[in-house]
């Protein structure tokens, strides 16, 4: 039996005063807004809503954001889970520097991200005539963008998993190493069973982020629409349009998107406390 | 373990999604590598004020090409900051032909790329520019404030909205525009010139980056009593949120905004589009073209073509050019806009 913890011998006034605050702050700064995307939206009905969001250009949005989303997760998926794999159980010369480069991504603005690729691939840049003669486009089509999400989005699972893979040491997979399992068998029966709600956990951030980068893919979009625009920045091009009901509408998706992905987490755990309990 | 054992296949999954994912990405990309395309791809980057007029020119322009030459082409748009779009097609962006605010702008990218020719403004009439704007105030409806031309704008207990010269370049207008009228005013008097403009500058209460901004402030969140913008932004203003809500104001004097258009010879070269952009620039000269620029609150250079009823629209202004009255845009850029430029210094004091 747990002790009761201090705040239950908190006088009543302070607990509802704590409690108050705390919804009260969630409230403002959380469901008021997200509230008022959504009334916004409809503001002009939903024959308008659906519209927005049927339109040709809205629609072209919404398929580019999610293929961007399907090339970088995955990519980000796997990455992560080798590094974090490297980083956790092995020791190897240059360990921090690999540690600082994951966190890079974090600590410098998506704006410089963007310019790093223009400086890169663009008419002017480093690797430009080359891909100029070879009439390869990067900058201002589909491979700069996914490359601009990929690098903004770099740390998400690879940060879940490090803390996680370090804290749980080597240990279990030593003993299944010694019974005689191959690398491959103990990193997908051991490792990858302790880890997986925590790569779950860091695979749907990665996803949310990505679907909703707009620094770094505005400075490598181009902003050709139906062509290159995501649907961050088809609501930034709605708004400016004066068209604010399309905007909150694709602004409603995006956030749609995001309510969607915490469910799923929240089921996803859910079910596994579930069947932890049956066996 | 069960779930250890389930694990395995929704690893799978995710890989196979990986590989299908990557793949169906390339299949995107392919098609540009291949030869010509079904059917034709024009880009045209502009800038910010001229989204509604360029949608439906591109509609008008299509069928227009369809008549003449049997092609189907389809033409997309990418708007933005005219300085910001320039350094874009500079970096790589693959337009056809770009419609900017200044010639300056286009002559960067033609200085900075090999895109087009140093003397691209002779190669179309009235140098490259299909349609004109000016400087022009909006008022909230009644003009409360009683402003009618620009010795109003310094006026104590005026809020004047306009966007930052240093970031906007509708902004750079807007102040010299005002520079325009004061040296009239002032006779050429330096010191009195500056007096006003260092007023005017006060009763600035926020600088938005970009002219959508300014408007934004001035028409959403209702701050200010006048908005320093372009003739076809505040039109566009009266229509989207109601004539029953402001009014513009034409002051004595203002500044010919002369919007160029160019081909980028390269990059249809290499698109083949030599022949329909062209074509796009050239019907923009044309009795449509210059119908739907004043249809759209552009001032036609060719006037004959407008519906006289979008022409009553129009007051009449005087209007001094840049090149006239400023040296052109380097020597403008020089003396009022750089750092330490009169814009800082009357800013600062």
């Amino acid at each position: 039996m747990k002790t009761p913890s201090r705040s239950v011998q908190d006088p009543l006034w302070a607990q509802t005063l704590l409690i108050g605050a705390a919804v009260s702050f969630l409230g403002l700064f959380l469901l008021v807004p997200l509230a008022s995307i959504f009334v916004e939206a409809f503001r002009k009905g939903i024959a308008v809503y659906f519209s927005a969001l049927t339109e040709d250009n809205a629609r072209a949005a919404i398929v580019l954001t999610l293929t961007v989303a399907a090339i970088a997760v995955p990519f980000n998926a796997l990455f992560g889970v080798a590094a974090s794999w490297a980083i956790a159980k092995f020791q190897f010369k240059g360990k921090s520097l690999l540690l600082a480069l994951i966190d890079l991504p974090f600590a410098v603005s998506p704006v410089v991200s963007g310019l790093v690729y223009v400086l890169l691939f663009g008419a002017k840049g480093v690797f430009g005539p080359w891909l100029k003669a070879h009439d390869i486009h990067i900058i201002f089509a589909v491979p700069g963008m996914v490359l601009a999400t990929i690098f903004v989005t770099f740390p998400f699972v690879a940060r879940e998993l490090i803390p996680l893979m370090q804290a749980q040491g080597s240990d279990e997979e030593y003993a299944a190493l010694s019974l005689g399992a191959s690398g491959w068998q103990t990193f997908r029966r051991v490792t990858l069973p302790n880890i997986k709600w925590a790569l779950f956990y860091g695979i749907i951030l990665c996803n949310a982020r990505a679907m909703g980068e707009f620094g770094a893919v505005s400075v490598v979009s181009g902003h050709i629409r139906g062509e290159t625009n995501t649907l961050p920045l088809h609501v930034e091009v709605l708004y400016n349009e004066y068209n604010f009901a399309a905007a909150f509408a694709c602004a409603s998706m995006l956030s749609l998107l995001g309510l969607l992905t915490l469910c799923l987490k929240t089921l996803i755990e859910w079910r596994a406390g579930l069947r932890r309990h049956n066996h | 373990m069960i779930s250890s054992r389930l694990f395995p296949q929704q690893w799978l999954l995710a890989a196979a999604l990986t590989f299908a994912a990557v793949f169906s990405g390339c299949g995107k990309n392919s098609p540009n590598a291949s030869s010509a395309p079904a059917s034709r791809t024009l880009l045209n980057v502009s800038y910010d004020p001229t989204r509604e007029f360029y949608s439906e020119y591109n509609k008008a322009f299509a069928t227009h090409w369809h008549k003449q030459s049997g092609e189907t082409v389809e033409i997309r748009q990418s708007h933005g900051g005219s300085g910001k779009q320039a350094r874009s097609v500079i970096d790589g962006l693959p337009a056809d032909v770009v419609t900017l605010a200044l010639s300056l702008d286009i002559d960067e990218i033609a200085g900075r790329s090999k895109l087009l020719p140093a003397d691209w403004a002779n190669r179309l009439p009235n140098q490259s520019a299909p349609y004109t704007s000016t400087i022009v105030f909006l008022v909230r409806k009644g003009n409360p404030k009683a402003i009618k031309d620009w010795n109003d704008l310094g006026k104590p207990g005026i809020q004047v909205i306009t966007p930052n010269p240093k970031t906007g370049g509708g902004a750079r207008w807007n102040y010299l525009a005002a520079w325009a009228w004061a040296e009239q005013a002032f006779a050429k008097d330096e010191t009195k010139i500056r007096a006003f403009m260092a007023q005017l500058i006060k009763n600035v209460p926020v600088w938005d980056s970009g002219a959508r901004g300014a408007t934004t402030t001035f028409v959403q969140r209702e701050i200010g009593d006048v908005l320093l913008t372009w003739e076809n932004e505040a039109f566009l203003a009266l229509k989207e949120f109601g004539a029953d809500k402001f009014e513009i104001v034409t002051p004595s004097i203002s500044i010919l905004a002369q919007p160029s258009v160019a081909l980028l010879d390269e990059n249809t070269r290499k698109k083949g589009n030599e022949a329909v952009a062209t074509e796009y620039l050239a019907y923009l000269f044309s009795a449509e073209g210059q119908h739907l620029a004043a249809r759209h609150f552009f001032r036609p250079v060719n006037p004959e073509h407008a519906a006289p009823e979008d022409m009553e629209r129009f007051r009449p202004i005087q209007t001094v050019t840049i090149d006239g009255a400023f040296g052109g845009w380097a020597k403008a850029q020089q003396t009022h806009f750089a750092d330490d430029g009169t814009f800082d210094r009357l800013k600062g004091n």
